[in-house]
């Protein structure tokens, strides 16, 4: 299909092809961000293409021993989106990672317009937990890597097969959304993997929740979100249900295990000097057996707050408008809350990293981005921690 | 060329310069002296290459339901008992219970170690009611490989240096039966069909592939084609790994390096030394040892410094837990080595927990709960001043 887009748009005069903005009304909150990128459409031909790529330089040392220089081809992702008919749109996202091999559907889902409170909404389908597993777009972002609260502890980027419904109400400067999806879910390799801890993005190796769910129990994705143009937006969302397989072929094979997942977003803005502040926090709860190893926690939580601020904008090389940021980025997640049952004494398993930045926008589409990671980590035992610190220079632009 | 322009170039000369000078900005190795980790010298590429090999079965290879692990286990990778090869902590603490010889014969089928957690669906064990037992900590992995050469005869000789030992010293070797994996050394000593073995806290296994193929078995509960029971059925199973990786495991716990001694010229710890000789403390705590033959250059014919002489002694009531393994009896314990001492918290999370099950929150108190062979040594250590006494846990902790 792929191939037949690029010999389609190469037959074409290319003046006829049209560049949709995105969409930087203030009416926008993050369950939005699917449909707020850029895109390219050609005449009346009645579907958009887009994408974003991303690739790094990086050199990171962590107590005396480097890699040495990488290089990386993160990501390379398209977008085919689609006005099928009046108030019937559809949209997909569709992401090649060559380290993992992997070729993955992020998104692809039909929406159906019933009333702007009221949207169904079926295929496949970015759980909106946070905000960052919706609004994950490199070229968004100031910084190299996701954050780590969102990457490995939840486990953006997360979809699945599903259905639900949203919908947003605004009325002068406060903006209203809700979404509620049910999908297939999470499995036990949640607490059964490699990682050796709690690991929610384990289950995303799991490509059969697309077609089969693994017990037959939704997972359950809620968001309220509530913007202030003004102010900024603020996001409250739950996702949880049954992650195991409990049975099998009619016999028992477990009790019921639970995961919940709670999360809070926020963006704000000073207008007065342009600061930035964007952050979020999440906190798992899952249904580990008593019986298990303490290895994998029953408590996790995390987040980050990126603080980025503009000190230039201008014409600079020729860009019109072009803008230097200076960033930073603060992370904290504990893999593992509790106390061991052995001694009392606390978990560690836990990571806090700093990540000071600077990002030059030549254009709001692109950004060429420079980060320093300091950053430090304890095992279980809470011994003293690994450190690890370097830079990461790395360039990520819609198309 | 605008100013503009400069300004570019000047940016991208700041970028060269930044990838160049990299490693300037990343952590520092922590001294070698301070970390337990790591190869011995001059390993051959060949030797190194086995040894990372070794390194990713111990240290990165955790074990989940999927690829064998239990279903009832201890821990799930070796790495998690022996964080940094250091000391391990009371969260992956052994039980061993019942009565029992080296080849795991037990008066209880499911002796002699407790698995006491499971993977979901599965039950642990249980203590049998009324049954002796034993707690084990695991112990440090470095200069295993400098213990597996000391000859029978040096530990022969050790025994019977202590026969007219006025401090009522005595030892001797644990004289076990072994599995049939094992390959007898050449000319080793046997009392019908026991040998000597010198690796555990009782000194029940023959060498390193016997300890690690326990460790596979009763920790992890992990098949083999060494040990292919399963711990939960008692039946024979396929193996749940390579023989290939096995190999590099055991050739990793051989090249580790010893660890080295900090402060020894300081003046306290020179004296701690001379009082920990003066008082008896090396009738058992052997300081120096000597390998013999071996193919890796390091260890071979080296003079290493343990303090330990791989002798059982009778430790009194006090740490007589009725449980014992091979031909040592219930009280005796085999003379633990010190050295790594010093680092022992910077693997058991900040803390010290010492002796054969951690019940030692100190080293002072390690040493007063001595008794029986060494009682009348410790006597002499509790008869010094404060000042001394210091002096001589100073020593402890250079080790």
């Amino acid at each position: 299909m792929i191939f037949i887009a690029v010999s389609a748009q190469a037959q074409i005069d290319t003046t006829l092809l049209r560049r949709t903005p995105a969409d930087t009304s203030k009416r926008k909150m993050n369950m939005d961000a699917i449909y707020s990128r850029p895109t390219l459409q050609a005449g009346k031909f009645p579907v958009s293409l887009g994408g974003y790529v991303e690739a790094n330089y990086q050199h990171l040392g962590t107590d005396g021993i480097s890699e040495g220089h990488q290089f990386q081809f993160r990501r390379l992702t398209l977008f085919v989106s689609s006005t099928i008919s009046s108030r019937i749109k559809f949209l997909s996202e569709i992401e090649f990672e060559p380290a993992d091999k992997e070729i993955s559907i992020e998104f692809a889902a039909v929406d159906v317009e019933f009333h702007p409170l009221f949207n169904l909404r079926g295929g496949m389908i970015v759980n909106p937990i946070g905000a960052f597993n919706q609004n994950h777009d490199g070229p968004k972002w100031e910084f190299t890597d996701r954050p780590i609260s969102t990457e490995k502890m939840l486990p953006a980027t997360w979809s699945n097969a599903g259905f639900g419904v949203y919908g947003k109400y605004y009325q002068n400067k406060w903006l209203f959304g809700y979404e509620l999806y049910l999908t297939s879910g999470f499995d036990n390799t949640i607490i059964e993997n490699e990682f050796n801890r709690t690991y929610l993005p384990a289950a995303k190796a799991n490509t059969e929740r697309f077609e089969e769910s693994n017990n037959g129990e939704p997972l359950i994705t809620g968001k309220v979100a509530v913007k202030n143009t003004g102010i900024g937006e603020l996001g409250l969302s739950y996702m949880g249900g049954i992650y195991n397989k409990y049975q099998d072929d009619g016999l028992r094979l477990d009790d019921k295990r639970r995961v919940d997942v709670f999360a809070v977003d926020m963006n704000t803005s000073i207008k007065r000097t342009g600061t930035t502040f964007i952050g979020e926090y999440a906190w798992i709860f899952v249904n580990v057996p008593q019986t298990y190893s303490q290895q994998f926690g029953n408590k996790q939580h995390g987040g980050f707050l990126d603080i980025v601020q503009p000190i230039l904008k201008n014409n600079l090389l020729g860009w019109r408008n072009a803008v230097l940021n200076l960033a930073c980025r603060l992370e904290y997640v504990d893999y593992n809350v509790g106390r061991f049952k052995e001694t009392g004494g606390n978990i560690g398993d836990e990571i806090w990293s700093v990540m000071p930045a600077v990002s030059f926008r030549p254009n709001p589409q692109t950004v060429f981005r420079l980060n320093y990671r300091i950053q430090k980590q304890r095992d279980i035992f809470a011994n003293p921690a690994i450190n690890t610190a370097g830079f990461s220079f790395g360039i990520s632009t819609y198309f | 060329m605008n100013k503009n322009h400069f300004a570019a170039i000047a940016l991208f000369l700041l970028l060269i310069t930044i990838i160049i000078s990299c490693q300037k900005f990343e952590p520092a190795a922590p001294a070698e002296d301070s970390i337990l980790d790591g190869p011995v010298e001059n390993l051959t590429s060949a030797q190194n290459l086995q040894h990372l090999a070794g390194d990713v079965g111990f240290n990165d290879q955790v074990f989940t339901a999927a690829t064998g692990l239990g279903p009832v286990f201890v821990a799930t990778s070796c790495g998690s008992c022996h964080a940094g090869d250091g000391k391990g902590h009371p969260f992956t603490t052994l039980t061993r219970f019942g009565k029992n010889d080296s080849l795991g014969r037990n008066e209880f089928d499911h002796g002699p170690q407790l698995q006491e957690r499971a993977i979901p669906g599965y039950a642990p064990e249980k203590l049998p009611e009324g049954t002796s037992f034993a707690k084990f900590m695991p112990p440090i992995n470095t200069g295993l490989g400098f213990i597996e050469l000391v000859s029978e005869d040096d530990i022969l000789a050790m025994a019977v240096g202590n026969v007219n030992n006025p401090d009522g010293v005595r030892g001797h070797p644990n004289w076990a039966l072994l599995p049939t994996y094992i390959k007898i050394r050449p000319n080793s000593k046997n009392q019908g069909n026991r040998y000597i073995t010198r690796f555990g806290k009782k000194a029940s296994t023959y060498n390193l592939l016997h300890q690690t193929i326990l460790a596979y078995n009763q920790d992890m509960g992990i098949a083999s084609s060494f040990d292919p029971s399963d711990v939960f059925t008692l039946l024979d199973t396929d193996p749940e790994i390579s023989d290939k990786i096995i190999r590099d495991l055991v050739f990793y716990l051989q090249t580790l390096k010893t660890p080295i001694q900090r402060d020894q010229h300081n003046s306290d710890v020179i004296r701690g030394k001379d009082l920990f000789v003066q008082i008896g403390c090396e009738s058992c705590h052997k300081q120096t040892l000597k390998t013999g033959v071996s193919p890796v250059l390091a260890l071979d014919n080296k003079n290493f410094h343990p303090y330990t002489d791989l002798l059982v002694h009778d430790m009194g009531p006090g740490l007589d837990d009725g449980y014992t393994e091979g031909s040592a009896k219930t009280s005796e314990w085999r003379t633990a080595p010190l050295w790594g001492l010093g680092l022992a918290p910077k693997s058991q999370g900040g803390q010290f927990f010492l002796l054969h099950d951690g019940r030692a929150r100190s080293i002072d108190e390690a040493i007063r709960m001595h008794g029986g062979e060494a009682l009348v040594i410790k006597n002499r250590y509790n008869a010094l001043q404060e000042n001394e006494k210091q002096k001589v846990i100073k020593f402890l902790n250079s080790l």
